[in-house]
């Protein structure tokens, strides 16, 4: 260790977006990014742990066979909150709505985003979404599935769709109106000598995201609202005994809910991407590939939503087209998977709790991509479909991909969001058993579809309980890893250690603002001079052994 | 509630700019970008529903025809007439700003607000008649023949598509009226006119969807295709 | 095929072995490039951790043929996986001529399966082994979807249209019926049993119960509902005649033309404006809520066992006029 290991510890709090103004109006009345983002940070949180209360049901349940713990109506209701308020209310806004928010202006060197006021509304949207969800949820609760399929939605349920659709419906504009503030942003308020060729990764991620945000949201918006709209009034839209088409339903659905999981995994591939570069002090490597598999992904993400419906009626030919695009979707997503593999390679790599989240994410999010390709196989996705295998193949990506790379994020911003460290051996503790206890719950499910196994199955056949008892008991184990980053970090809140501008010596424009930032992010227009991650340039603050 | 620490002098600033923008031009240019990208996916709303349609008039040819036959083409030409002339007057209004005469900007913004009032009378004459003749889909709906539940369908997408395109006239003419007032005010200039312009982008808009809507809702003919 | 530990169901059709063989070549390459990727991460992970606080990495920005040659092996590897599923795909659209049909509706919460000669089953499903058969499958009220986990196949039952499958047991047993697709609060119950059985034993089960045949019993509806008044054999009535209709082109009153399949003789029972056949007139009432699900297959049956009465004899034409001639040049199947 050399003389650099012994720096004076940081200056005492100065005025910054945390403690510049208190009480609660300053808070509901905020415009500033960085405030809004500990908004939705706080909201998402509660709604993350309510859905978590329900998988923890669903799993409990499924420890035996019969359907013995709760009834039939209660277990068919616990599956839908879960799906929907992962889904809509935790999953969608996650990162872009915390980690972009907060990130964004200052990766670009902008004193807020385009339109802060409108960030603002995005929020209560958000919550006024999340108000008529739980509104179904306190009066009963629903029982379609996250899916919302159509005639059991709208003429044969007899729980509370309406609200709940109309939930999801408000949430939505929350989604388009953040979506078009980030292009926005992006495109007007980059700093000077900022191109776009060097802008972050997690920048150009939240760009694809955005694209799918404003482009793909408004779909499922009207598609609710006609189904809100048929059960309220008896309608035959998609009811075919009024005329209707169920399956054009789906299309309508579908169309958006593919593009959805881009939009849950994207962000956290930005993620994965700065932590990449900054745990192995590298630019990532084929930046340039990288940022336009991004983009890529976006695109043909819009074409591939019949992937869902192989076996619903769809012609074979439009199975065909739609499996060839599937497949094609897949190599953009393989691409990133390899470059952040080659970044490694002559790397300076950390093993901190953001390193161990990015590698886990990697080789879980690879996993699921992979069984991705099983699926986009017509002939295999038929004796597949709408089993175990499913459930598994979008945990793999959700929960091992988009939420490792969500919590390696909120560690690896923390110091900035906060200004504390995290207690780092916690950090480490809780990652690798959040990686245990996830393998345990959903590898077994891939066996359990491939047996036979239906999704969404109150009680099952005896021969699948043993891989059912495995997942639950890792399903326990999971949970209590997320239990234990929710306990150190709000720790550290109070009793972290205060952080400096540049805790992980990391490049970035983020890195320059104090920890946690002014309000206006920066004292004076940073301006940008060298390409992203040039690690050779700067020298390297100490960093957190 | 953000103390923003000023970059410029207060002075310099035009009072109209946003505390994180350089300056006007950016603040205009970002507000452009903004209402492009609400247009597109209002495309991708109303997408959706001319998705439905698409689908649906394939399918019953027929019932969209004897849906048709009951709506009032010539109602329906002159609100056309109306909301095209809405939006010459609105373009007006906009570059009355462009130039800076302040009456001009709220006289043609008031005749905006006038055609389009106009515009949701006649809807509102045109809906009590469907609800007069049993047309409105739902309990009381009735339609002679064997065609009825696909003519609900038809029109279940009528009072879908006209309703949303309604609502969103609803929501621009309060906005139209707001702008009259600045204007009035003296808030908007020839340096300073980007609301208006946003708005009228908005309200261009709206009469789009209506020139795609009218056609297709109005006047499907009767007699089939060969 | 293993013991202890079942990574499979049986395989129990001729689909069941080809699906396996993807799953199993797919599983290799997933595991393949999984421990790859794995190793790799890993191994750089560790041989090249930091070693001083203020190291940075070597700046290797790209490398352009790295890049292609890595995105054209995934994309050769997707292209052979492509072409080989849908090679399957196509196979399980493609129903054997003389399958054996069985008609099968869903309903919350069962399955119910008609044979032509008359049997009927609920949440069971005999059939013989070594032979095609086709299900035509349809749903009374919410979609449900009809999986048979060792046959590999599964197909959504649809309300309001028929879907087809289809399969050819290879093994005698007992194998899991599944409803897959969620339709309410008893969608795990909707389960069953498909019984593969010997030729003989499946003929004997046959000849053992049930009622009329399908098409003995959808010529009691069609008496009994009075269809015969207006579709009479002598071309007099005021719809179309139905000989020989089934699996015709027929011509429509707006010019299209149509195949006259098991969906439209549902449609033409069910919501009979939605096709006129030319030359006649939309006066035929709307038969829904008077026929079930299963009256409607019947119907079908019976209207598909209507032949023409002999050779030479005039195609079912519109009539102009009552007693007008045959027209010469309309269409033969």
């Amino acid at each position: 260790m050399s003389a650099a290991a012994a720096l004076p510890e940081p200056a005492p709090p100065k005025a910054n977006y945390l403690n510049i103004s208190y009480g609660v109006k300053s808070w509901l009345l905020t415009t500033d990014h960085k405030r809004i983002a500990l908004l939705y940070m706080g909201s998402i949180t509660v709604m993350f742990a309510l859905g978590g209360i329900f998988a923890a049901l669903i799993r409990l349940e499924l420890v035996t066979p019969p359907g013995d713990m709760v009834q039939a109506e209660t277990y068919n209701k616990l599956f839908t909150l879960h799906g929907v308020i992962m889904v809509f209310f935790f999953l969608i806004p996650s990162i872009p709505a915390t980690l972009g928010n907060f990130l964004i202006p200052l990766m670009i060197g902008a004193r807020d985003l385009a339109f802060p006021k409108l960030n603002l509304a995005s929020w209560y949207l958000f919550m006024a979404g999340a108000g008529f969800a739980a509104y179904s949820l306190v009066r009963g609760g629903v029982d379609t599935g996250w899916t919302f399929y159509t005639p059991y939605s709208t003429a044969f349920s007899n729980t509370h769709v309406i609200s709940a659709a109309m939930g999801a419906f408000i949430a939505g504009f929350s989604s388009i109106l953040t979506g078009l503030n980030f292009i926005v942003t992006i495109h007007k308020m980059r700093a000077p000598g900022l191109t776009w060729m060097r802008l972050p990764l997690f920048v150009w991620s939240h760009y694809a995201t955005s694209i799918i945000m404003v482009l793909g949201t408004p779909v499922i918006a009207v598609t609710l609202m006609l189904v809100m709209v048929e059960r309220g009034l008896k309608l035959g839209i998609f009811n075919p005994a009024l005329g209707g088409d169920p399956v054009l339903f789906q299309h309508l659905f579908w169309f958006y809910s593919h593009p959805a999981v881009y939009i849950m995994i994207l962000p956290s591939m930005g993620v994965i991407s700065e932590l990449v570069s900054a745990m192995a002090r590298k630019r990532v490597f084929g930046y340039g590939i990288v940022a336009m598999s991004s983009l890529a992904i976006a695109v043909i993400g819009f074409l591939v939503w019949g992937h869902h419906m192989f076996v619903s009626g769809q012609s074979v030919y439009a199975g065909m087209v739609f499996s060839a695009l599937s497949f094609l979707v897949a190599i953009p997503s393989a691409i990133k998977v390899f470059n952040w593999t080659a970044t490694l390679y002559k790397g300076s790599v950390s093993y901190d709790t953001p390193t161990l989240y990015a590698i886990g994410f990697i080789g879980l999010f690879t996993i699921g991509g992979l069984t991705g390709i099983f699926l986009a196989a017509t002939g295999l996705d038929v004796h597949v479909h709408d089993t175990y295998f499913i459930v598994a193949h979008f945990h793999y990506i959700m929960v091992g991909g988009a939420i490792m790379g969500y919590l390696g994020g909120l560690h690896f911003w923390w110091p900035k969001i906060t200004g504390r460290l995290y207690p780092e051996a916690w950090g480490r503790v809780a990652a690798l058993i959040v990686f245990a206890g996830f393998n345990l719950t959903f590898f077994p499910q891939f066996i359990l579809g491939y047996m036979g196994m239906p999704r969404r199955y109150h009680a099952y056949p005896e021969e699948f309980q043993v891989l059912n008892v495995m997942s639950s008991a890792g399903a326990s184990i999971l949970g209590l890893g997320y239990i234990l980053p929710f306990a150190y970090l709000g720790w550290s809140m109070r009793y972290g250690r205060a952080a400096s501008a540049n805790p992980w010596g990391a490049k970035g424009l983020e890195w320059q603002a104090a920890s946690p930032p002014l309000t206006e992010n920066f004292e004076t227009q940073p301006v940008v001079r060298e390409e992203a991650y040039e690690y050779a340039h700067a020298p390297q603050e100490r960093a957190i052994v | 509630m953000s103390e923003a620490v000023a970059h410029h002098a207060e002075a310099d600033r035009h009072p109209a700019l946003a505390h994180h923008f350089e300056g006007l031009p950016e603040q205009k240019e970002a507000a452009g970008l903004g209402m492009w990208l609400f247009l597109a996916q209002e495309v991708m709303f109303f997408g959706g529903l001319f998705a439905c349609y698409t689908i649906y008039r394939n399918l019953y040819p027929g019932a969209f025809a004897a849906g048709s036959a009951h709506l009032n083409w010539k109602l329906g030409a002159f609100n056309t007439a109306v909301l095209i002339g809405s939006s010459l007057t609105m373009a007006m209004a906009v570059h009355a700003a462009a130039v800076g005469k302040r009456r001009q900007i709220v006289a043609y913004l008031l005749m905006t607000v006038v055609l389009g009032s106009v515009f949701l009378g006649v809807k509102v004459v045109e809906y009590a008649d469907k609800f007069h003749h049993h047309l409105v889909p739902g309990a009381h709906f009735r339609f002679e023949g064997p065609l009825a539940r696909p003519v609900e369908i038809y029109y279940s997408l009528y009072f879908a598509m006209t309703g949303l395109h309604a609502l969103h006239m609803v929501i621009g003419i309060p906005i139209l009226l707001t702008l009259a007032v600045l204007a009035h005010r003296g808030h908007y200039s020839a340096s300073y006119y980007a609301p208006v312009e946003m708005t009228g982008l908005y309200w261009h808009f709206v009469d789009i969807v209506w020139i795609f809507l009218f056609p297709l809702l109005y006047l499907i003919p009767t007699h089939a295709p060969h | 095929m293993w013991t202890g530990f079942p990574l499979f169901p049986e395989q129990a059709s001729t689909m069941a072995g080809r699906v396996d063989a993807l799953y199993i070549a797919l599983v290799a390459l997933a595991a393949f490039f999984s421990v790859l990727i794995a190793c790799l991460v890993v191994g750089f992970a560790i041989k090249f951790r930091r070693r001083s606080p203020g190291e940075i990495g070597v700046p290797i920005h790209g490398n352009f043929t790295l890049e292609a040659v890595w995105t054209a092996v995934p994309l050769v590897i997707v292209t052979v996986v492509f072409l080989w599923s849908a090679e399957i795909f196509f196979s399980m659209a493609r129903v054997p001529p003389q399958a054996m049909e069985i008609y099968v509706v869903g309903k919350r919460w069962m399955w119910k399966a008609q044979h032509l000669s008359g049997q009927r089953e609920i949440n069971e499903l005999h059939v013989p082994v070594g032979v095609p058969v086709k299900l035509v499958l349809t749903s009374e009220d919410v979609i449900h979807s009809f999986y048979v986990p060792a046959f590999r196949i599964k197909k959504d039952a649809v309300p309001g249209r028929y879907a087809t499958m289809w399969f050819q047991a290879t093994k005698p047993g007992r194998y899991h019926l599944f409803c897959a697709e969620y339709c309410g609060t008893k969608h795990s119950g909707m389960i069953g049993w498909v019984e593969v059985m010997e030729p003989a034993a499946f003929q004997t089960w046959l000849t053992g119960g049930g009622t009329g045949s399908l098409a003995a019993e959808g010529q009691k509806i069609f008496q009994s509902l009075g269809c015969v008044t207006c579709h009479r054999a002598d071309s007099q009535g005021r719809g179309p005649r139905l000989e020989g209709l089934f699996g015709r082109a027929v011509t429509l009153a707006d010019g299209e033309e149509v195949v006259a399949d098991a969906d439209y003789v549902r449609e033409s029972i069910v919501t009979p404006a939605a096709k006129v056949v030319a030359g006649y007139q939309p006066v035929m009432p709307t038969y829904q809520g008077l026929v079930s699900e299963e009256g409607l297959m019947q119907l079908i049956a019976y209207i598909q066992s209507l032949q023409e009465p002999a050779k030479g004899a005039p195609p079912a034409v519109a009539p102009r006029e009552p007693g007008a001639a045959a027209r010469t040049g309309a269409r033969q199947p």
